[in-house]
């Protein structure tokens, strides 16, 4: 039976979540804003409390993909299914709170990297009690291979018992600080897509290097790094996956993390658009300028006009993020999901939030308050985990049944 | 297409008449057994290809007809004189987005019949400004208005259906949009009725939406001038001195302008704010003019002139007390919101034709030795479409499923009537681009749908999820 409403079981999550974002990640928000590359010390607490809680089994882990689910028919009549609730909508939910907080320190939550997710994705049994605890980053992109990630030349060989990686990887968010990476690499640039494996690079293995950090334009509190890897070897098992070459099956081991962090990413274009418009309905109302939520838009305010507007493109995200996460609950394949969540709350938080700051004009864009850090924050948030053109050509080519080859 | 198959042994009302040529059994078990009856009967059968949804149904109805005649019997003697109510859904405890099994196969049926019946006549009746007698009489077999009407008055609803209801709405309008209107007109003023009426209001009108041929009747909402604001119409009643109504104002863009027998008005009562009047055809001082439009032609739309139309006090919608009490501008904007998720479901349903229309399209238009489709410019267009209808359907059943659970939904339905208006036009538009010239010629439905998705933002009243 439909019911679009956020469950009463997740209602301590979000909560909990809600009061990290405000009296844990609001205090500290401008501060690692400016001290780029400063290590938020104040995130190791909260990461052992997570950790307590995820013991607890209050499940509050934001980026673990639990394998926790309630299964209920939902609702009085007897035709009517049953359906889930897990781990994926509890990490969005989470997530959209979290990054409502601060997105750059939502990204740098220790324990919580994107790898874990991958881990966690595609893992073996034995690979997730292995690596499950530690804080794991995900290095995809390289200097000539962004979005083209089956351009990717970081290479792997196998060499008796231990896989030896080369190559060098940017744009590794938490490369510095996170415990080990999950580094994409081919076993044969000549085969394309099909050859690249995922593999698990602990932190002080002998040839694996941070030779960079990024400055950026946002979530300056989170770490951005360029990795070296130079004949760096790690064990057999430690690739995520199988090793074989499998041209039918393109790319689908590792792509497959993508429609699990999509909509987490999606999560938190939602949260950093629902704290600008909270934001600016208080800069407005601290000014004596009346916010009417008019029925009749017709005689509103063009300023209420553009509230109602942006709010109902947020309200778009963030069902579209939900319903992504809802069908991964459910074990019902939502790569198209996923990717309309990501390409629409990508564009709309950055939308939001740039408009957001014009609203609030100079007040907006002072760095006293933080409307023009989020304007900021939100422009990646449109582009990792998939452009927002990659998303549009995932979306294009499952509607209209095309291949990658037709459609480029 | 009725026939009378029914048992002589089953309770039958003898307070209430029965319609002509009509037992209380089949008034009872209308919903699903009409629906039944309807699938079963092998014109239509075969017309259709229904036969796998049919039998389906046959079995999944078995158990509601019994539980729908014993529940009549019992609601009938015990509740005389109350207006009957439908319940407000049961709060469910998880996020879903699964309809339940009736709702799959109400929409496949109704989906069939869109494509099957509406879709092939939709050119012609813009064409005529007039929806075909023969297309309503085959809506009419659906059975619509039984879903709507309690089971206590003859009807088959156990509960409030608002996210059905939208479910089917879009079904229809993906077959039409100004088709669907034709149709779905006078269940607005059932579902009023059902929502708002006094008991002899609903045992006086809802009989005749059960009968063998549709009983055709229009909301009147909306009204000719700019920043239409329909919490104030300028429409007014005043009371008369033996106590009935007289109503002046004029109201525009009503469907089934020129069959209704049954007009429910929307006027502004002095003081006490809007109130909803039902006026039947052919009182005197109602005038009724074609107001042929821009799109939604098929549904016959109609200028309404109130020059001082006296009705008795009965007229108004609602017993006395529930309209003078603090909450009757509630239950009007109730109303409002209800008719806007309606009008939120006929833009998915009509932006879906168009998406469904431009896919083969683009894959077969060939263009510098290769289908459009193939290029980003084409193909982010349709992405678009995709993504943006997926939200204006999430936006809908969200303000839906609240609605029907008596929950507030004010906000989430002006969120979705924004976001369908909006991106409903940006994808009307969007369907007669990517044909390029050709979607600008009527030998393509593109430009038609691009006419009535303009009518979302514009459109209040004439229906109601």
């Amino acid at each position: 039976m439909m019911n679009l409403e956020i469950p009463e079981k997740f209602r301590s999550l979000t909560e909990q979540a809600r009061v990290v974002a405000d009296s844990v990640f609001r205090p500290i928000s401008r501060k690692y804003d400016t001290l780029e590359h400063a290590y938020p010390k104040e995130l190791d607490v909260l990461a052992a409390l997570l950790d307590g809680l995820n013991e607890a089994g209050a499940g509050a882990s934001v980026r673990s993909v639990s394998k926790d689910a309630t299964t209920e028919a939902n609702g009085d009549g007897a035709a009517v299914k049953k359906t889930k609730n897990g781990g994926n909508i509890a990490a969005v939910l989470g997530m959209m709170e979290l990054a409502r907080g601060d997105v750059g320190l939502a990204l740098t939550i220790p324990r919580q990297g994107l790898g874990n997710a991958a881990v966690m994705a595609v893992g073996t049994k034995e690979q997730r009690e292995k690596f499950g605890k530690m804080w794991i980053a995900m290095a995809i992109t390289e200097p000539n291979a962004g979005s083209d990630s089956a351009a990717i030349r970081t290479s792997a060989r196998l060499d008796g018992e231990e896989w030896v990686l080369n190559g060098e990887k940017i744009f590794v968010t938490a490369g510095e600080r996170a415990g080990a990476v999950v580094v994409w690499a081919t076993l044969d640039p000549g085969l394309g897509r099909a050859a690249i494996k995922s593999f698990v690079v602990p932190k002080g293995t002998p040839g694996l290097r941070v030779v960079r950090l990024d400055h950026k334009l946002g979530i300056r509190a989170s770490d951005t790094a360029t990795l070296v890897l130079e004949d760096c070897r790690v064990p057999k098992d430690n690739i995520l996956g199988n090793a074989e070459i499998d041209t039918k099956k393109a790319f689908a081991g590792v792509m497959k993390t993508f429609d699990n962090t999509r909509p987490l990413v999606a999560a938190m274009g939602v949260g950093v658009a629902r704290a600008a418009l909270e934001r600016v309905r208080e800069v407005l109302a601290r000014n004596g300028v009346p916010i009417r939520d008019e029925r009749s838009l017709a005689q509103a305010s063009a300023l209420d006009v553009e509230l109602t507007r942006l709010e109902a493109e947020v309200e778009v995200a963030r069902l579209l993020t939900l319903k992504a996460a809802w069908m991964a609950d459910n074990g019902k394949p939502n790569s198209l999901e996923a990717s309309m969540a990501k390409a629409k709350a990508g564009r709309v938080v950055n939308e939001v939030t740039l408009k957001c700051v014009e609203i609030a004009g100079s007040a907006g864009y002072d760095e006293g308050d933080l409307l023009e850090k989020w304007a900021r924050d939100s422009k990646i948030l449109d582009i990792f985990e998939g452009t927002q053109q990659i998303q549009m050509l995932i979306v294009a080519r499952q509607l209209l049944g095309k291949t990658s080859a037709e459609l480029r | 297409m009725m026939t009378s198959k029914t048992p002589s042994s089953l309770p039958r009302s003898s307070k209430r008449k029965a319609p002509p040529g009509r037992s209380t059994f089949h008034r009872v078990a209308s919903g699903p057994l009409r629906l039944l009856t309807t699938i079963g009967a092998a014109d239509l059968t075969e017309r259709l290809g229904l036969v796998e949804p049919g039998r389906r149904f046959i079995y999944e109805s078995a158990k509601a007809v019994t539980k729908a005649a014993k529940g009549a019997a019992g609601m009938l003697s015990s509740k005389m004189g109350e207006p009957a109510r439908l319940s407000a859904r049961a709060e469910p405890v998880l996020f879903d987005l699964t309809p339940t099994e009736e709702q799959e196969l109400l929409v496949d049926t109704v989906r069939q019949f869109a494509e099957g019946v509406i879709r092939p006549a939709a050119a012609e009746a813009d064409r005529a400004a007039l929806p075909p007698s023969e297309i309503l009489e085959r809506a009419h077999e659906l059975a619509l208005p039984a879903l709507a009407i309690p089971e206590s008055l003859g009807g088959a609803a156990d509960a409030q259906s608002v996210v059905t209801n939208a479910l089917v709405i879009e079904e229809l309008a993906r077959g039409d949009m100004g088709l669907a209107l034709a149709i779905l007109a006078p269940l607005a003023v059932v579902h009023a009725l059902v929502d708002l009426g006094t008991h002899e209001q609903q045992t006086h009108y809802l009989p005749r939406f059960l009968g063998e041929k549709p009983y055709a009747a229009a909301f009147a909402l909306l009204e000719p001038r700019p920043l239409f604001d329909p919490a104030a119409p300028r429409s007014g009643a005043v009371r008369t001195r033996d106590g009935g109504w007289e109503l002046h104002g004029e109201k525009s863009l009503v469907p089934l302008g020129a069959s209704a027998e049954l007009f429910l008005i929307a006027a502004d009562v002095r003081g006490s704010g809007p109130k909803l009047f039902l006026v039947e055809k052919g009182t005197p001082g109602l005038v009724v003019e074609p107001q042929p439009a821009m799109g939604l032609r098929a549904a016959g739309l109609s200028r309404i002139r109130l020059d001082g139309v006296r009705v008795p006090k009965e007229a108004l919608l609602g017993d006395g007390t529930e309209n003078a009490a603090t909450n009757g501008r509630a239950v009007f904007e109730r109303i409002v919101d209800r008719s806007r998720i309606g009008w939120g479901a006929m833009a998915a349903g009509t932006a879906r034709a168009v998406l469904d229309y431009v896919i083969p399209y683009c894959n077969d238009r060939r263009a510098f030795g290769e289908p459009v489709s193939n290029r980003q410019s084409v193909a982010f267009m349709i992405a678009d479409i995709g993504i943006e209808l997926e939200g204006m359907r999430l936006l809908v059943l969200r303000a839906a499923s609240l609605a029907e659970r008596s929950r507030e939904f004010a906000r989430e339905a002006t969120l979705a009537r924004v976001q369908c208006a909006t991106k409903g036009m940006k994808i009307g538009s969007d369907g007669v681009g990517l044909l390029g010239g050709h979607g600008f010629i009527k030998d393509h439905p593109v430009e038609r749908w691009y006419r009535d998705l303009r009518a979302i933002g514009v459109m209040e009243g004439a229906l109601i999820a």
